[in-house]
């Protein structure tokens, strides 16, 4: 068992305690929708289901990041025909990958009786099996008897029963009963009137949430028997998915998302004015954030805002260059690391992760900085720049300007920018003591920086004051159950939860801001599952639907 | 581990598979016989060469007063200036809209995105991320593109995959291709039929893959019976592409018509001079997978898999640098100095002429095809334009546009076109009815036109 989880779950018997302490508003909930898999999503359903070995190329249509989240944008998603091309590209390399003489005699489980004929009963076997994994529920049987049809025309035509069922895996792949989470409703036996959610969409809302991906055999067992339906039997998987080793990975991709690090892997810095930036840089740079999170939130189950605070991170040998720490790790693993008390960085705001990412390619920028700390970490919209600004200030050849500081100043001299800037400048001024590669330095252009910045009224000398003003500000802790929420429920959160969130934020504070609680505070809440009913199409839609 | 696995298998029992390479073919020579004698429409069916239809984008705009010369009325002749003097050669296929204005109606100009949605979507955006219409590329193919293999391709040299300016709402964008390999591979990789072989035999997978795409199409109703209203309207659009995916196929389970201008490029990979090619966005690497991309595009055009084409030279915050210099294009055009001598700022003016560059290669590589008597932009038309006309002030007024090729010989080209203020959505209005798109308006509030440009109309 991961080190951390025995206190996880201590923590979550006394949760039991705290929960007298408030009743949580009700919510309606929203609509049952359809989401798109994020890439995230479908890359850990593959994995879990066939195994890490199977590799997947292909792009992925764009997400628009929605309350902060892919995972939300996910709900609003579309298929593009390019993207659909890409979807298919990528399902026929895995059912090709999964049924090749490599893989095939320990992933699909049973052998045909001749290698070039059809057979019905190892395709039903199979693809009932692997079926019920990926559509997160059991085929129907109609529905699997169809899909052993395509395998054995698809045998026929092709001379194989492994390529007959390659065709047909390929195309349950690309089925919306795989690329959409789809939300089943049914009515509500307890309350007249109303729906909720089946089983299996119940089962896949918990995984999706707690794992970043599909439900696992025990928890499709537990929709199969009517658990998830009682009180009792919900709080029991809730509460096994919280202390299996898998959660870790759930709430990094999590934490993945808030952070925005989709981005990371494309960062680019000059070489000639960052050497010691490369793409194994930006690569570690993400773990190691990921990983210090972790270790605060998990590992110890502390205090969330500590992660703003912690000295304790871990380097690997590319980061060691960028930190100038020594990492005497020649197999490239990762070490930890406590930045020294007299070290101005600590917290995740001053890893290169951050810092860089939200850099130029050959200079840092404290609005970039300023921006993505109030947007991505404490939800704050920061307004888009306005579109007729007079640049003819920030022109002026005679400018003295060498500074970050003193560039951004001429800022101050035009009210059009001036009131957005003020937003993020102090802030991203603070952190101007770490270049856009991330690494420390005290001048620029050769004139010694004023790295003082402050933050909602919280003023700080240097970087080394950031971390404070950001673990004792209340938006901080209230962003975080926002994203959380909104990544549970992986749609946009509706006006009818707005209290339910409040009170979440409530309860996190009761709970020491500890990330378990809240999750399992969500995880085993009503307002997860809650769904209204969907609105009927109108007759003419009805009509032109084949 | 994995859900399927018993926990009894060992690693070692789980190997890695190796994935197969692929094949290049070698194209034959022209076969002119083809072609009528005049060389304007196929011999075989007597019908015109195809139309196609194609976007550039470059970022940033120009600089005003070294680009073109602006001009009071319409008339032929483009003065080109040093910043875009690359583009005289190809004068002859070219026009240039001037003098076109973005009216916003009061919303926000949401810098370096208003620009290229009004231009493109004929509505202003009431966000940084609304696309409030589809893009006037997916209206021509929805028109031209139904039965080709790919309905459209979308290409950037700018390695920025999602920053493609082809949509058809907020939601449904689709990523561009940023690898030159990666796209060689879509193109000419083992699923390309050689037009020019002698033997075509269908591909069986084909036929089964169709057969199995059918059966999804069929879940169609029984998921739609699940489903809010918002929900089915996107269900529906996933099942559309499904339905092209099946036209695609379609397609290729066909003899494709030999195609004397089809010649397979090299593989950027396997046997170009640019192994291990670099990614990213110094400018001479942009430039370098622009001119392997264009080509491959091109190509892609004349061997008759797509109809339909998006490429992106430069993003629209163009993040194009120089080794070792702190500033990229976009903050250049907004921190660089302006020379007063030369007036304008050099370093920014240095990048949009390698821009215009960058066009000129663009046009090369289309009219470096011989196609029937002429060569492929004969039969083309492609819209270029960008999202500002001064990216220093991010202004909409002026926002200068080309179109390159004659569109089958539908447009006269060599003009300078003069907008007196028009709304911008009167190039693209146009540039839709050439193609055979059945408006005669377009455009929401103060960009809604029903004014064709006529002048250009041959």
């Amino acid at each position: 068992m991961h080190r951390g989880f025995a206190s996880l779950l201590l923590s979550l018997s006394l949760l039991v305690l705290a929960a007298c302490g408030g009743r949580a508003p009700k919510t309606s909930g929203a609509e049952p929708g359809a989401r798109l898999l994020t890439e995230p999503q479908y890359r850990s359903i593959i994995a879990d289901v066939f195994g890490s070995q199977i590799t997947i190329g292909g792009t992925f249509d764009p997400l628009v990041r929605t309350n902060g989240l892919l995972t939300v944008g996910a709900s609003l998603a579309r298929v593009t025909p390019a993207g659909f091309e890409q979807f298919d590209r990528m399902a026929r390399s895995i059912a090709a990958q999964v049924t090749d003489p490599a893989h095939r005699d320990y992933l699909i489980g049973c052998a045909p009786q001749d290698v070039a004929r059809p057979d019905d009963r190892c395709a039903e076997q199979f693809l009932g099996r692997v079926g019920r994994f990926l559509f997160r529920r059991p085929l129907e049987r109609e529905e699997l008897a169809t899909r052993v049809a395509e395998a054995r025309r698809a045998a026929v035509e092709l001379g194989g029963f492994y390529d007959g069922l390659a065709a047909s895996l390929g195309g349950m792949l690309v089925s919306p009963s795989f690329l959409f989470v789809i939300d089943v409703v049914e009515p509500d036996p307890d309350a007249r009137g109303s729906m909720r959610l089946d089983a299996y969409s119940k089962a896949s809302r918990l995984s999706f949430f707690l794992w970043g991906t599909a439900p696992d055999e025990e928890l499709l067992r537990a929709a199969a028997q009517g658990e998830l339906h009682d009180r009792r039997g919900l709080e029991r998987q809730a509460e096994r998915l919280l202390a299996a080793p898998r959660m870790e990975a759930g709430l990094r991709a999590f934490f993945d998302d808030m952070m925005a690090f989709e981005d990371i892997a494309r960062i680019e810095k000059d070489s000639i004015i960052y050497p010691a930036f490369s793409a194994a840089v930006a690569s570690d740079a993400r773990e190691q954030t990921l990983r210090t999170i972790m270790r605060v939130v998990l590992e110890e189950n502390g205090d969330y805002r500590d992660i703003f605070t912690t000295r304790k991170t871990y380097v690997s040998g590319a980061l060691g260059r960028i930190y100038h720490v020594p990492v005497d790790r020649p197999d490239g693993g990762w070490t930890p690391y406590e930045f020294p008390e007299h070290d101005p960085r600590a917290g995740i705001v001053t890893h290169v992760s951050f810092t860089a990412l939200h850099s130029h390619a050959g200079r840092s920028s404290p609005t970039l900085r300023g921006r993505a700390l109030r947007e991505l970490l404490l939800c704050q919209k920061v307004p888009d720049p306005p579109g007729n600004v007079d640049f003819s200030k920030f022109n002026d050849p005679h400018s003295p300007a060498r500074t970050a500081r003193e560039r951004l100043s001429v800022h101050a001299l035009q009210p059009a920018c001036a009131g957005c800037h003020k937003i993020t400048d102090p802030v991203g001024l603070g952190m101007e003591h770490i270049d856009g590669a991330g690494q420390l330095r005290t001048a620029e252009s050769g004139v010694a920086i004023d790295a003082r910045g402050s933050l909602d009224g919280i003023e700080f000398a240097d970087v080394g004051g950031i971390g404070p003003a950001m673990h004792d500000n209340p938006a901080a802790p209230a962003c975080l159950v926002d994203r959380m929420y909104a990544y549970a429920t992986a749609r946009p959160t509706q006006r009818n939860e707005r209290k339910y969130v409040k009170y979440l934020e409530r309860e996190f504070a009761r709970d020491d801001y500890r990330v378990p609680a809240l999750l399992h505070k969500i995880a085993i809440s009503d307002a997860l599952y809650a769904v209204r009913p969907p609105v009927e199409p109108s007759p003419a839609f009805a009509r032109n639907t084949p | 581990m994995t859900f399927l696995i018993p926990k009894a298998v060992s690693r070692r029992s789980v190997l890695r598979g190796a994935i197969g390479g692929t094949t290049v073919g070698v194209a034959l020579p022209f076969l002119d016989a083809f072609l009528n004698d005049n060389g304007t429409a196929l011999a075989a069916t007597g019908a015109p060469l195809p139309l196609r239809f194609g976007t550039w984008y470059w970022g940033l705009g120009h600089t005003p007063g070294h680009a073109i010369t602006p001009k009071t009325r319409t008339s032929a002749g483009i003065d080109f200036l040093e910043e875009c003097k690359a583009l005289k050669p190809h004068e002859q296929y070219l026009n240039y809209f001037g003098g076109f204005n973005m009216p916003l109606d009061g919303r926000s100009n949401y810098t370096h995105f208003s620009g290229w949605v009004a231009s493109r979507t004929g509505s202003a955006p009431s966000s940084n991320s609304e696309i409030p219409a589809p893009t006037l590329d997916l209206l021509v193919a929805d028109q031209i593109a139904k039965n080709t293999r790919f309905q459209t391709l979308d290409v950037t040299a700018a390695g920025i995959a999602r920053e493609n300016y082809s949509a058809r709402s907020t939601n449904s964008r689709a990523a561009a291709e940023a690898s030159p390999e990666k796209l060689y591979q879509r193109i000419f990789g083992f699923e390309f039929a050689d037009p020019n072989k002698a033997d075509f035999k269908p591909d069986t997978r084909m036929v089964v893959r169709k057969s199995v795409l059918s059966g999804i199409g069929e879940e169609r109703r029984t998921l739609f019976r699940k489903l809010g209203s918002s929900d089915r309207a996107r269900l529906d659009e996933y099942f559309t592409s499904i339905r092209q995916l099946e036209n695609q196929l379609d397609v290729q389970l066909q003899k494709p018509a030999p195609n004397q201008a089809c010649a397979i490029p090299v593989s950027p990979r396997r046997d170009g001079p640019e192994q291990n090619m670099p990614q990213g966005l110094e400018v001479d690497t942009v430039i370098a997978n622009h001119r392997m991309m264009a080509q491959m595009v091109a190509m892609a055009v004349a061997c008759n898999q797509t109809k339909v084409f998006n490429v992106v030279f430069s993003d629209n915050f163009s993040h194009m640098r120089r080794p070792g210099q702190t500033y990229t294009h976009h903050l250049l055009t907004h921190e660089e100095t302006q020379d007063k001598e030369l007036g304008y700022q050099p370093v920014a003016f240095w990048f949009n002429c390698r821009t215009m560059e960058g066009l000129a290669t663009f046009i090369d590589a289309f009219k470096n095809i011989r196609e029937g008597s002429g060569t492929l932009l004969d039969n083309m038309l492609v819209f270029a334009a960008t999202e500002t006309n001064y990216a220093r002030v991010h202004s909409l007024d002026g926002v200068p546009v080309f179109t390159i090729g004659r569109a089958g010989g539908r447009i006269k080209t060599g003009l300078h076109v003069v907008g007196n203020g028009d709304p911008i959505t009167r190039v693209g209005l146009t540039a839709m009815q050439v193609m055979g798109v059945p408006i005669d308006s377009w455009g929401t509030q103060s960009l809604r036109t029903s004014k064709t440009i006529t002048e250009i109309l041959a």
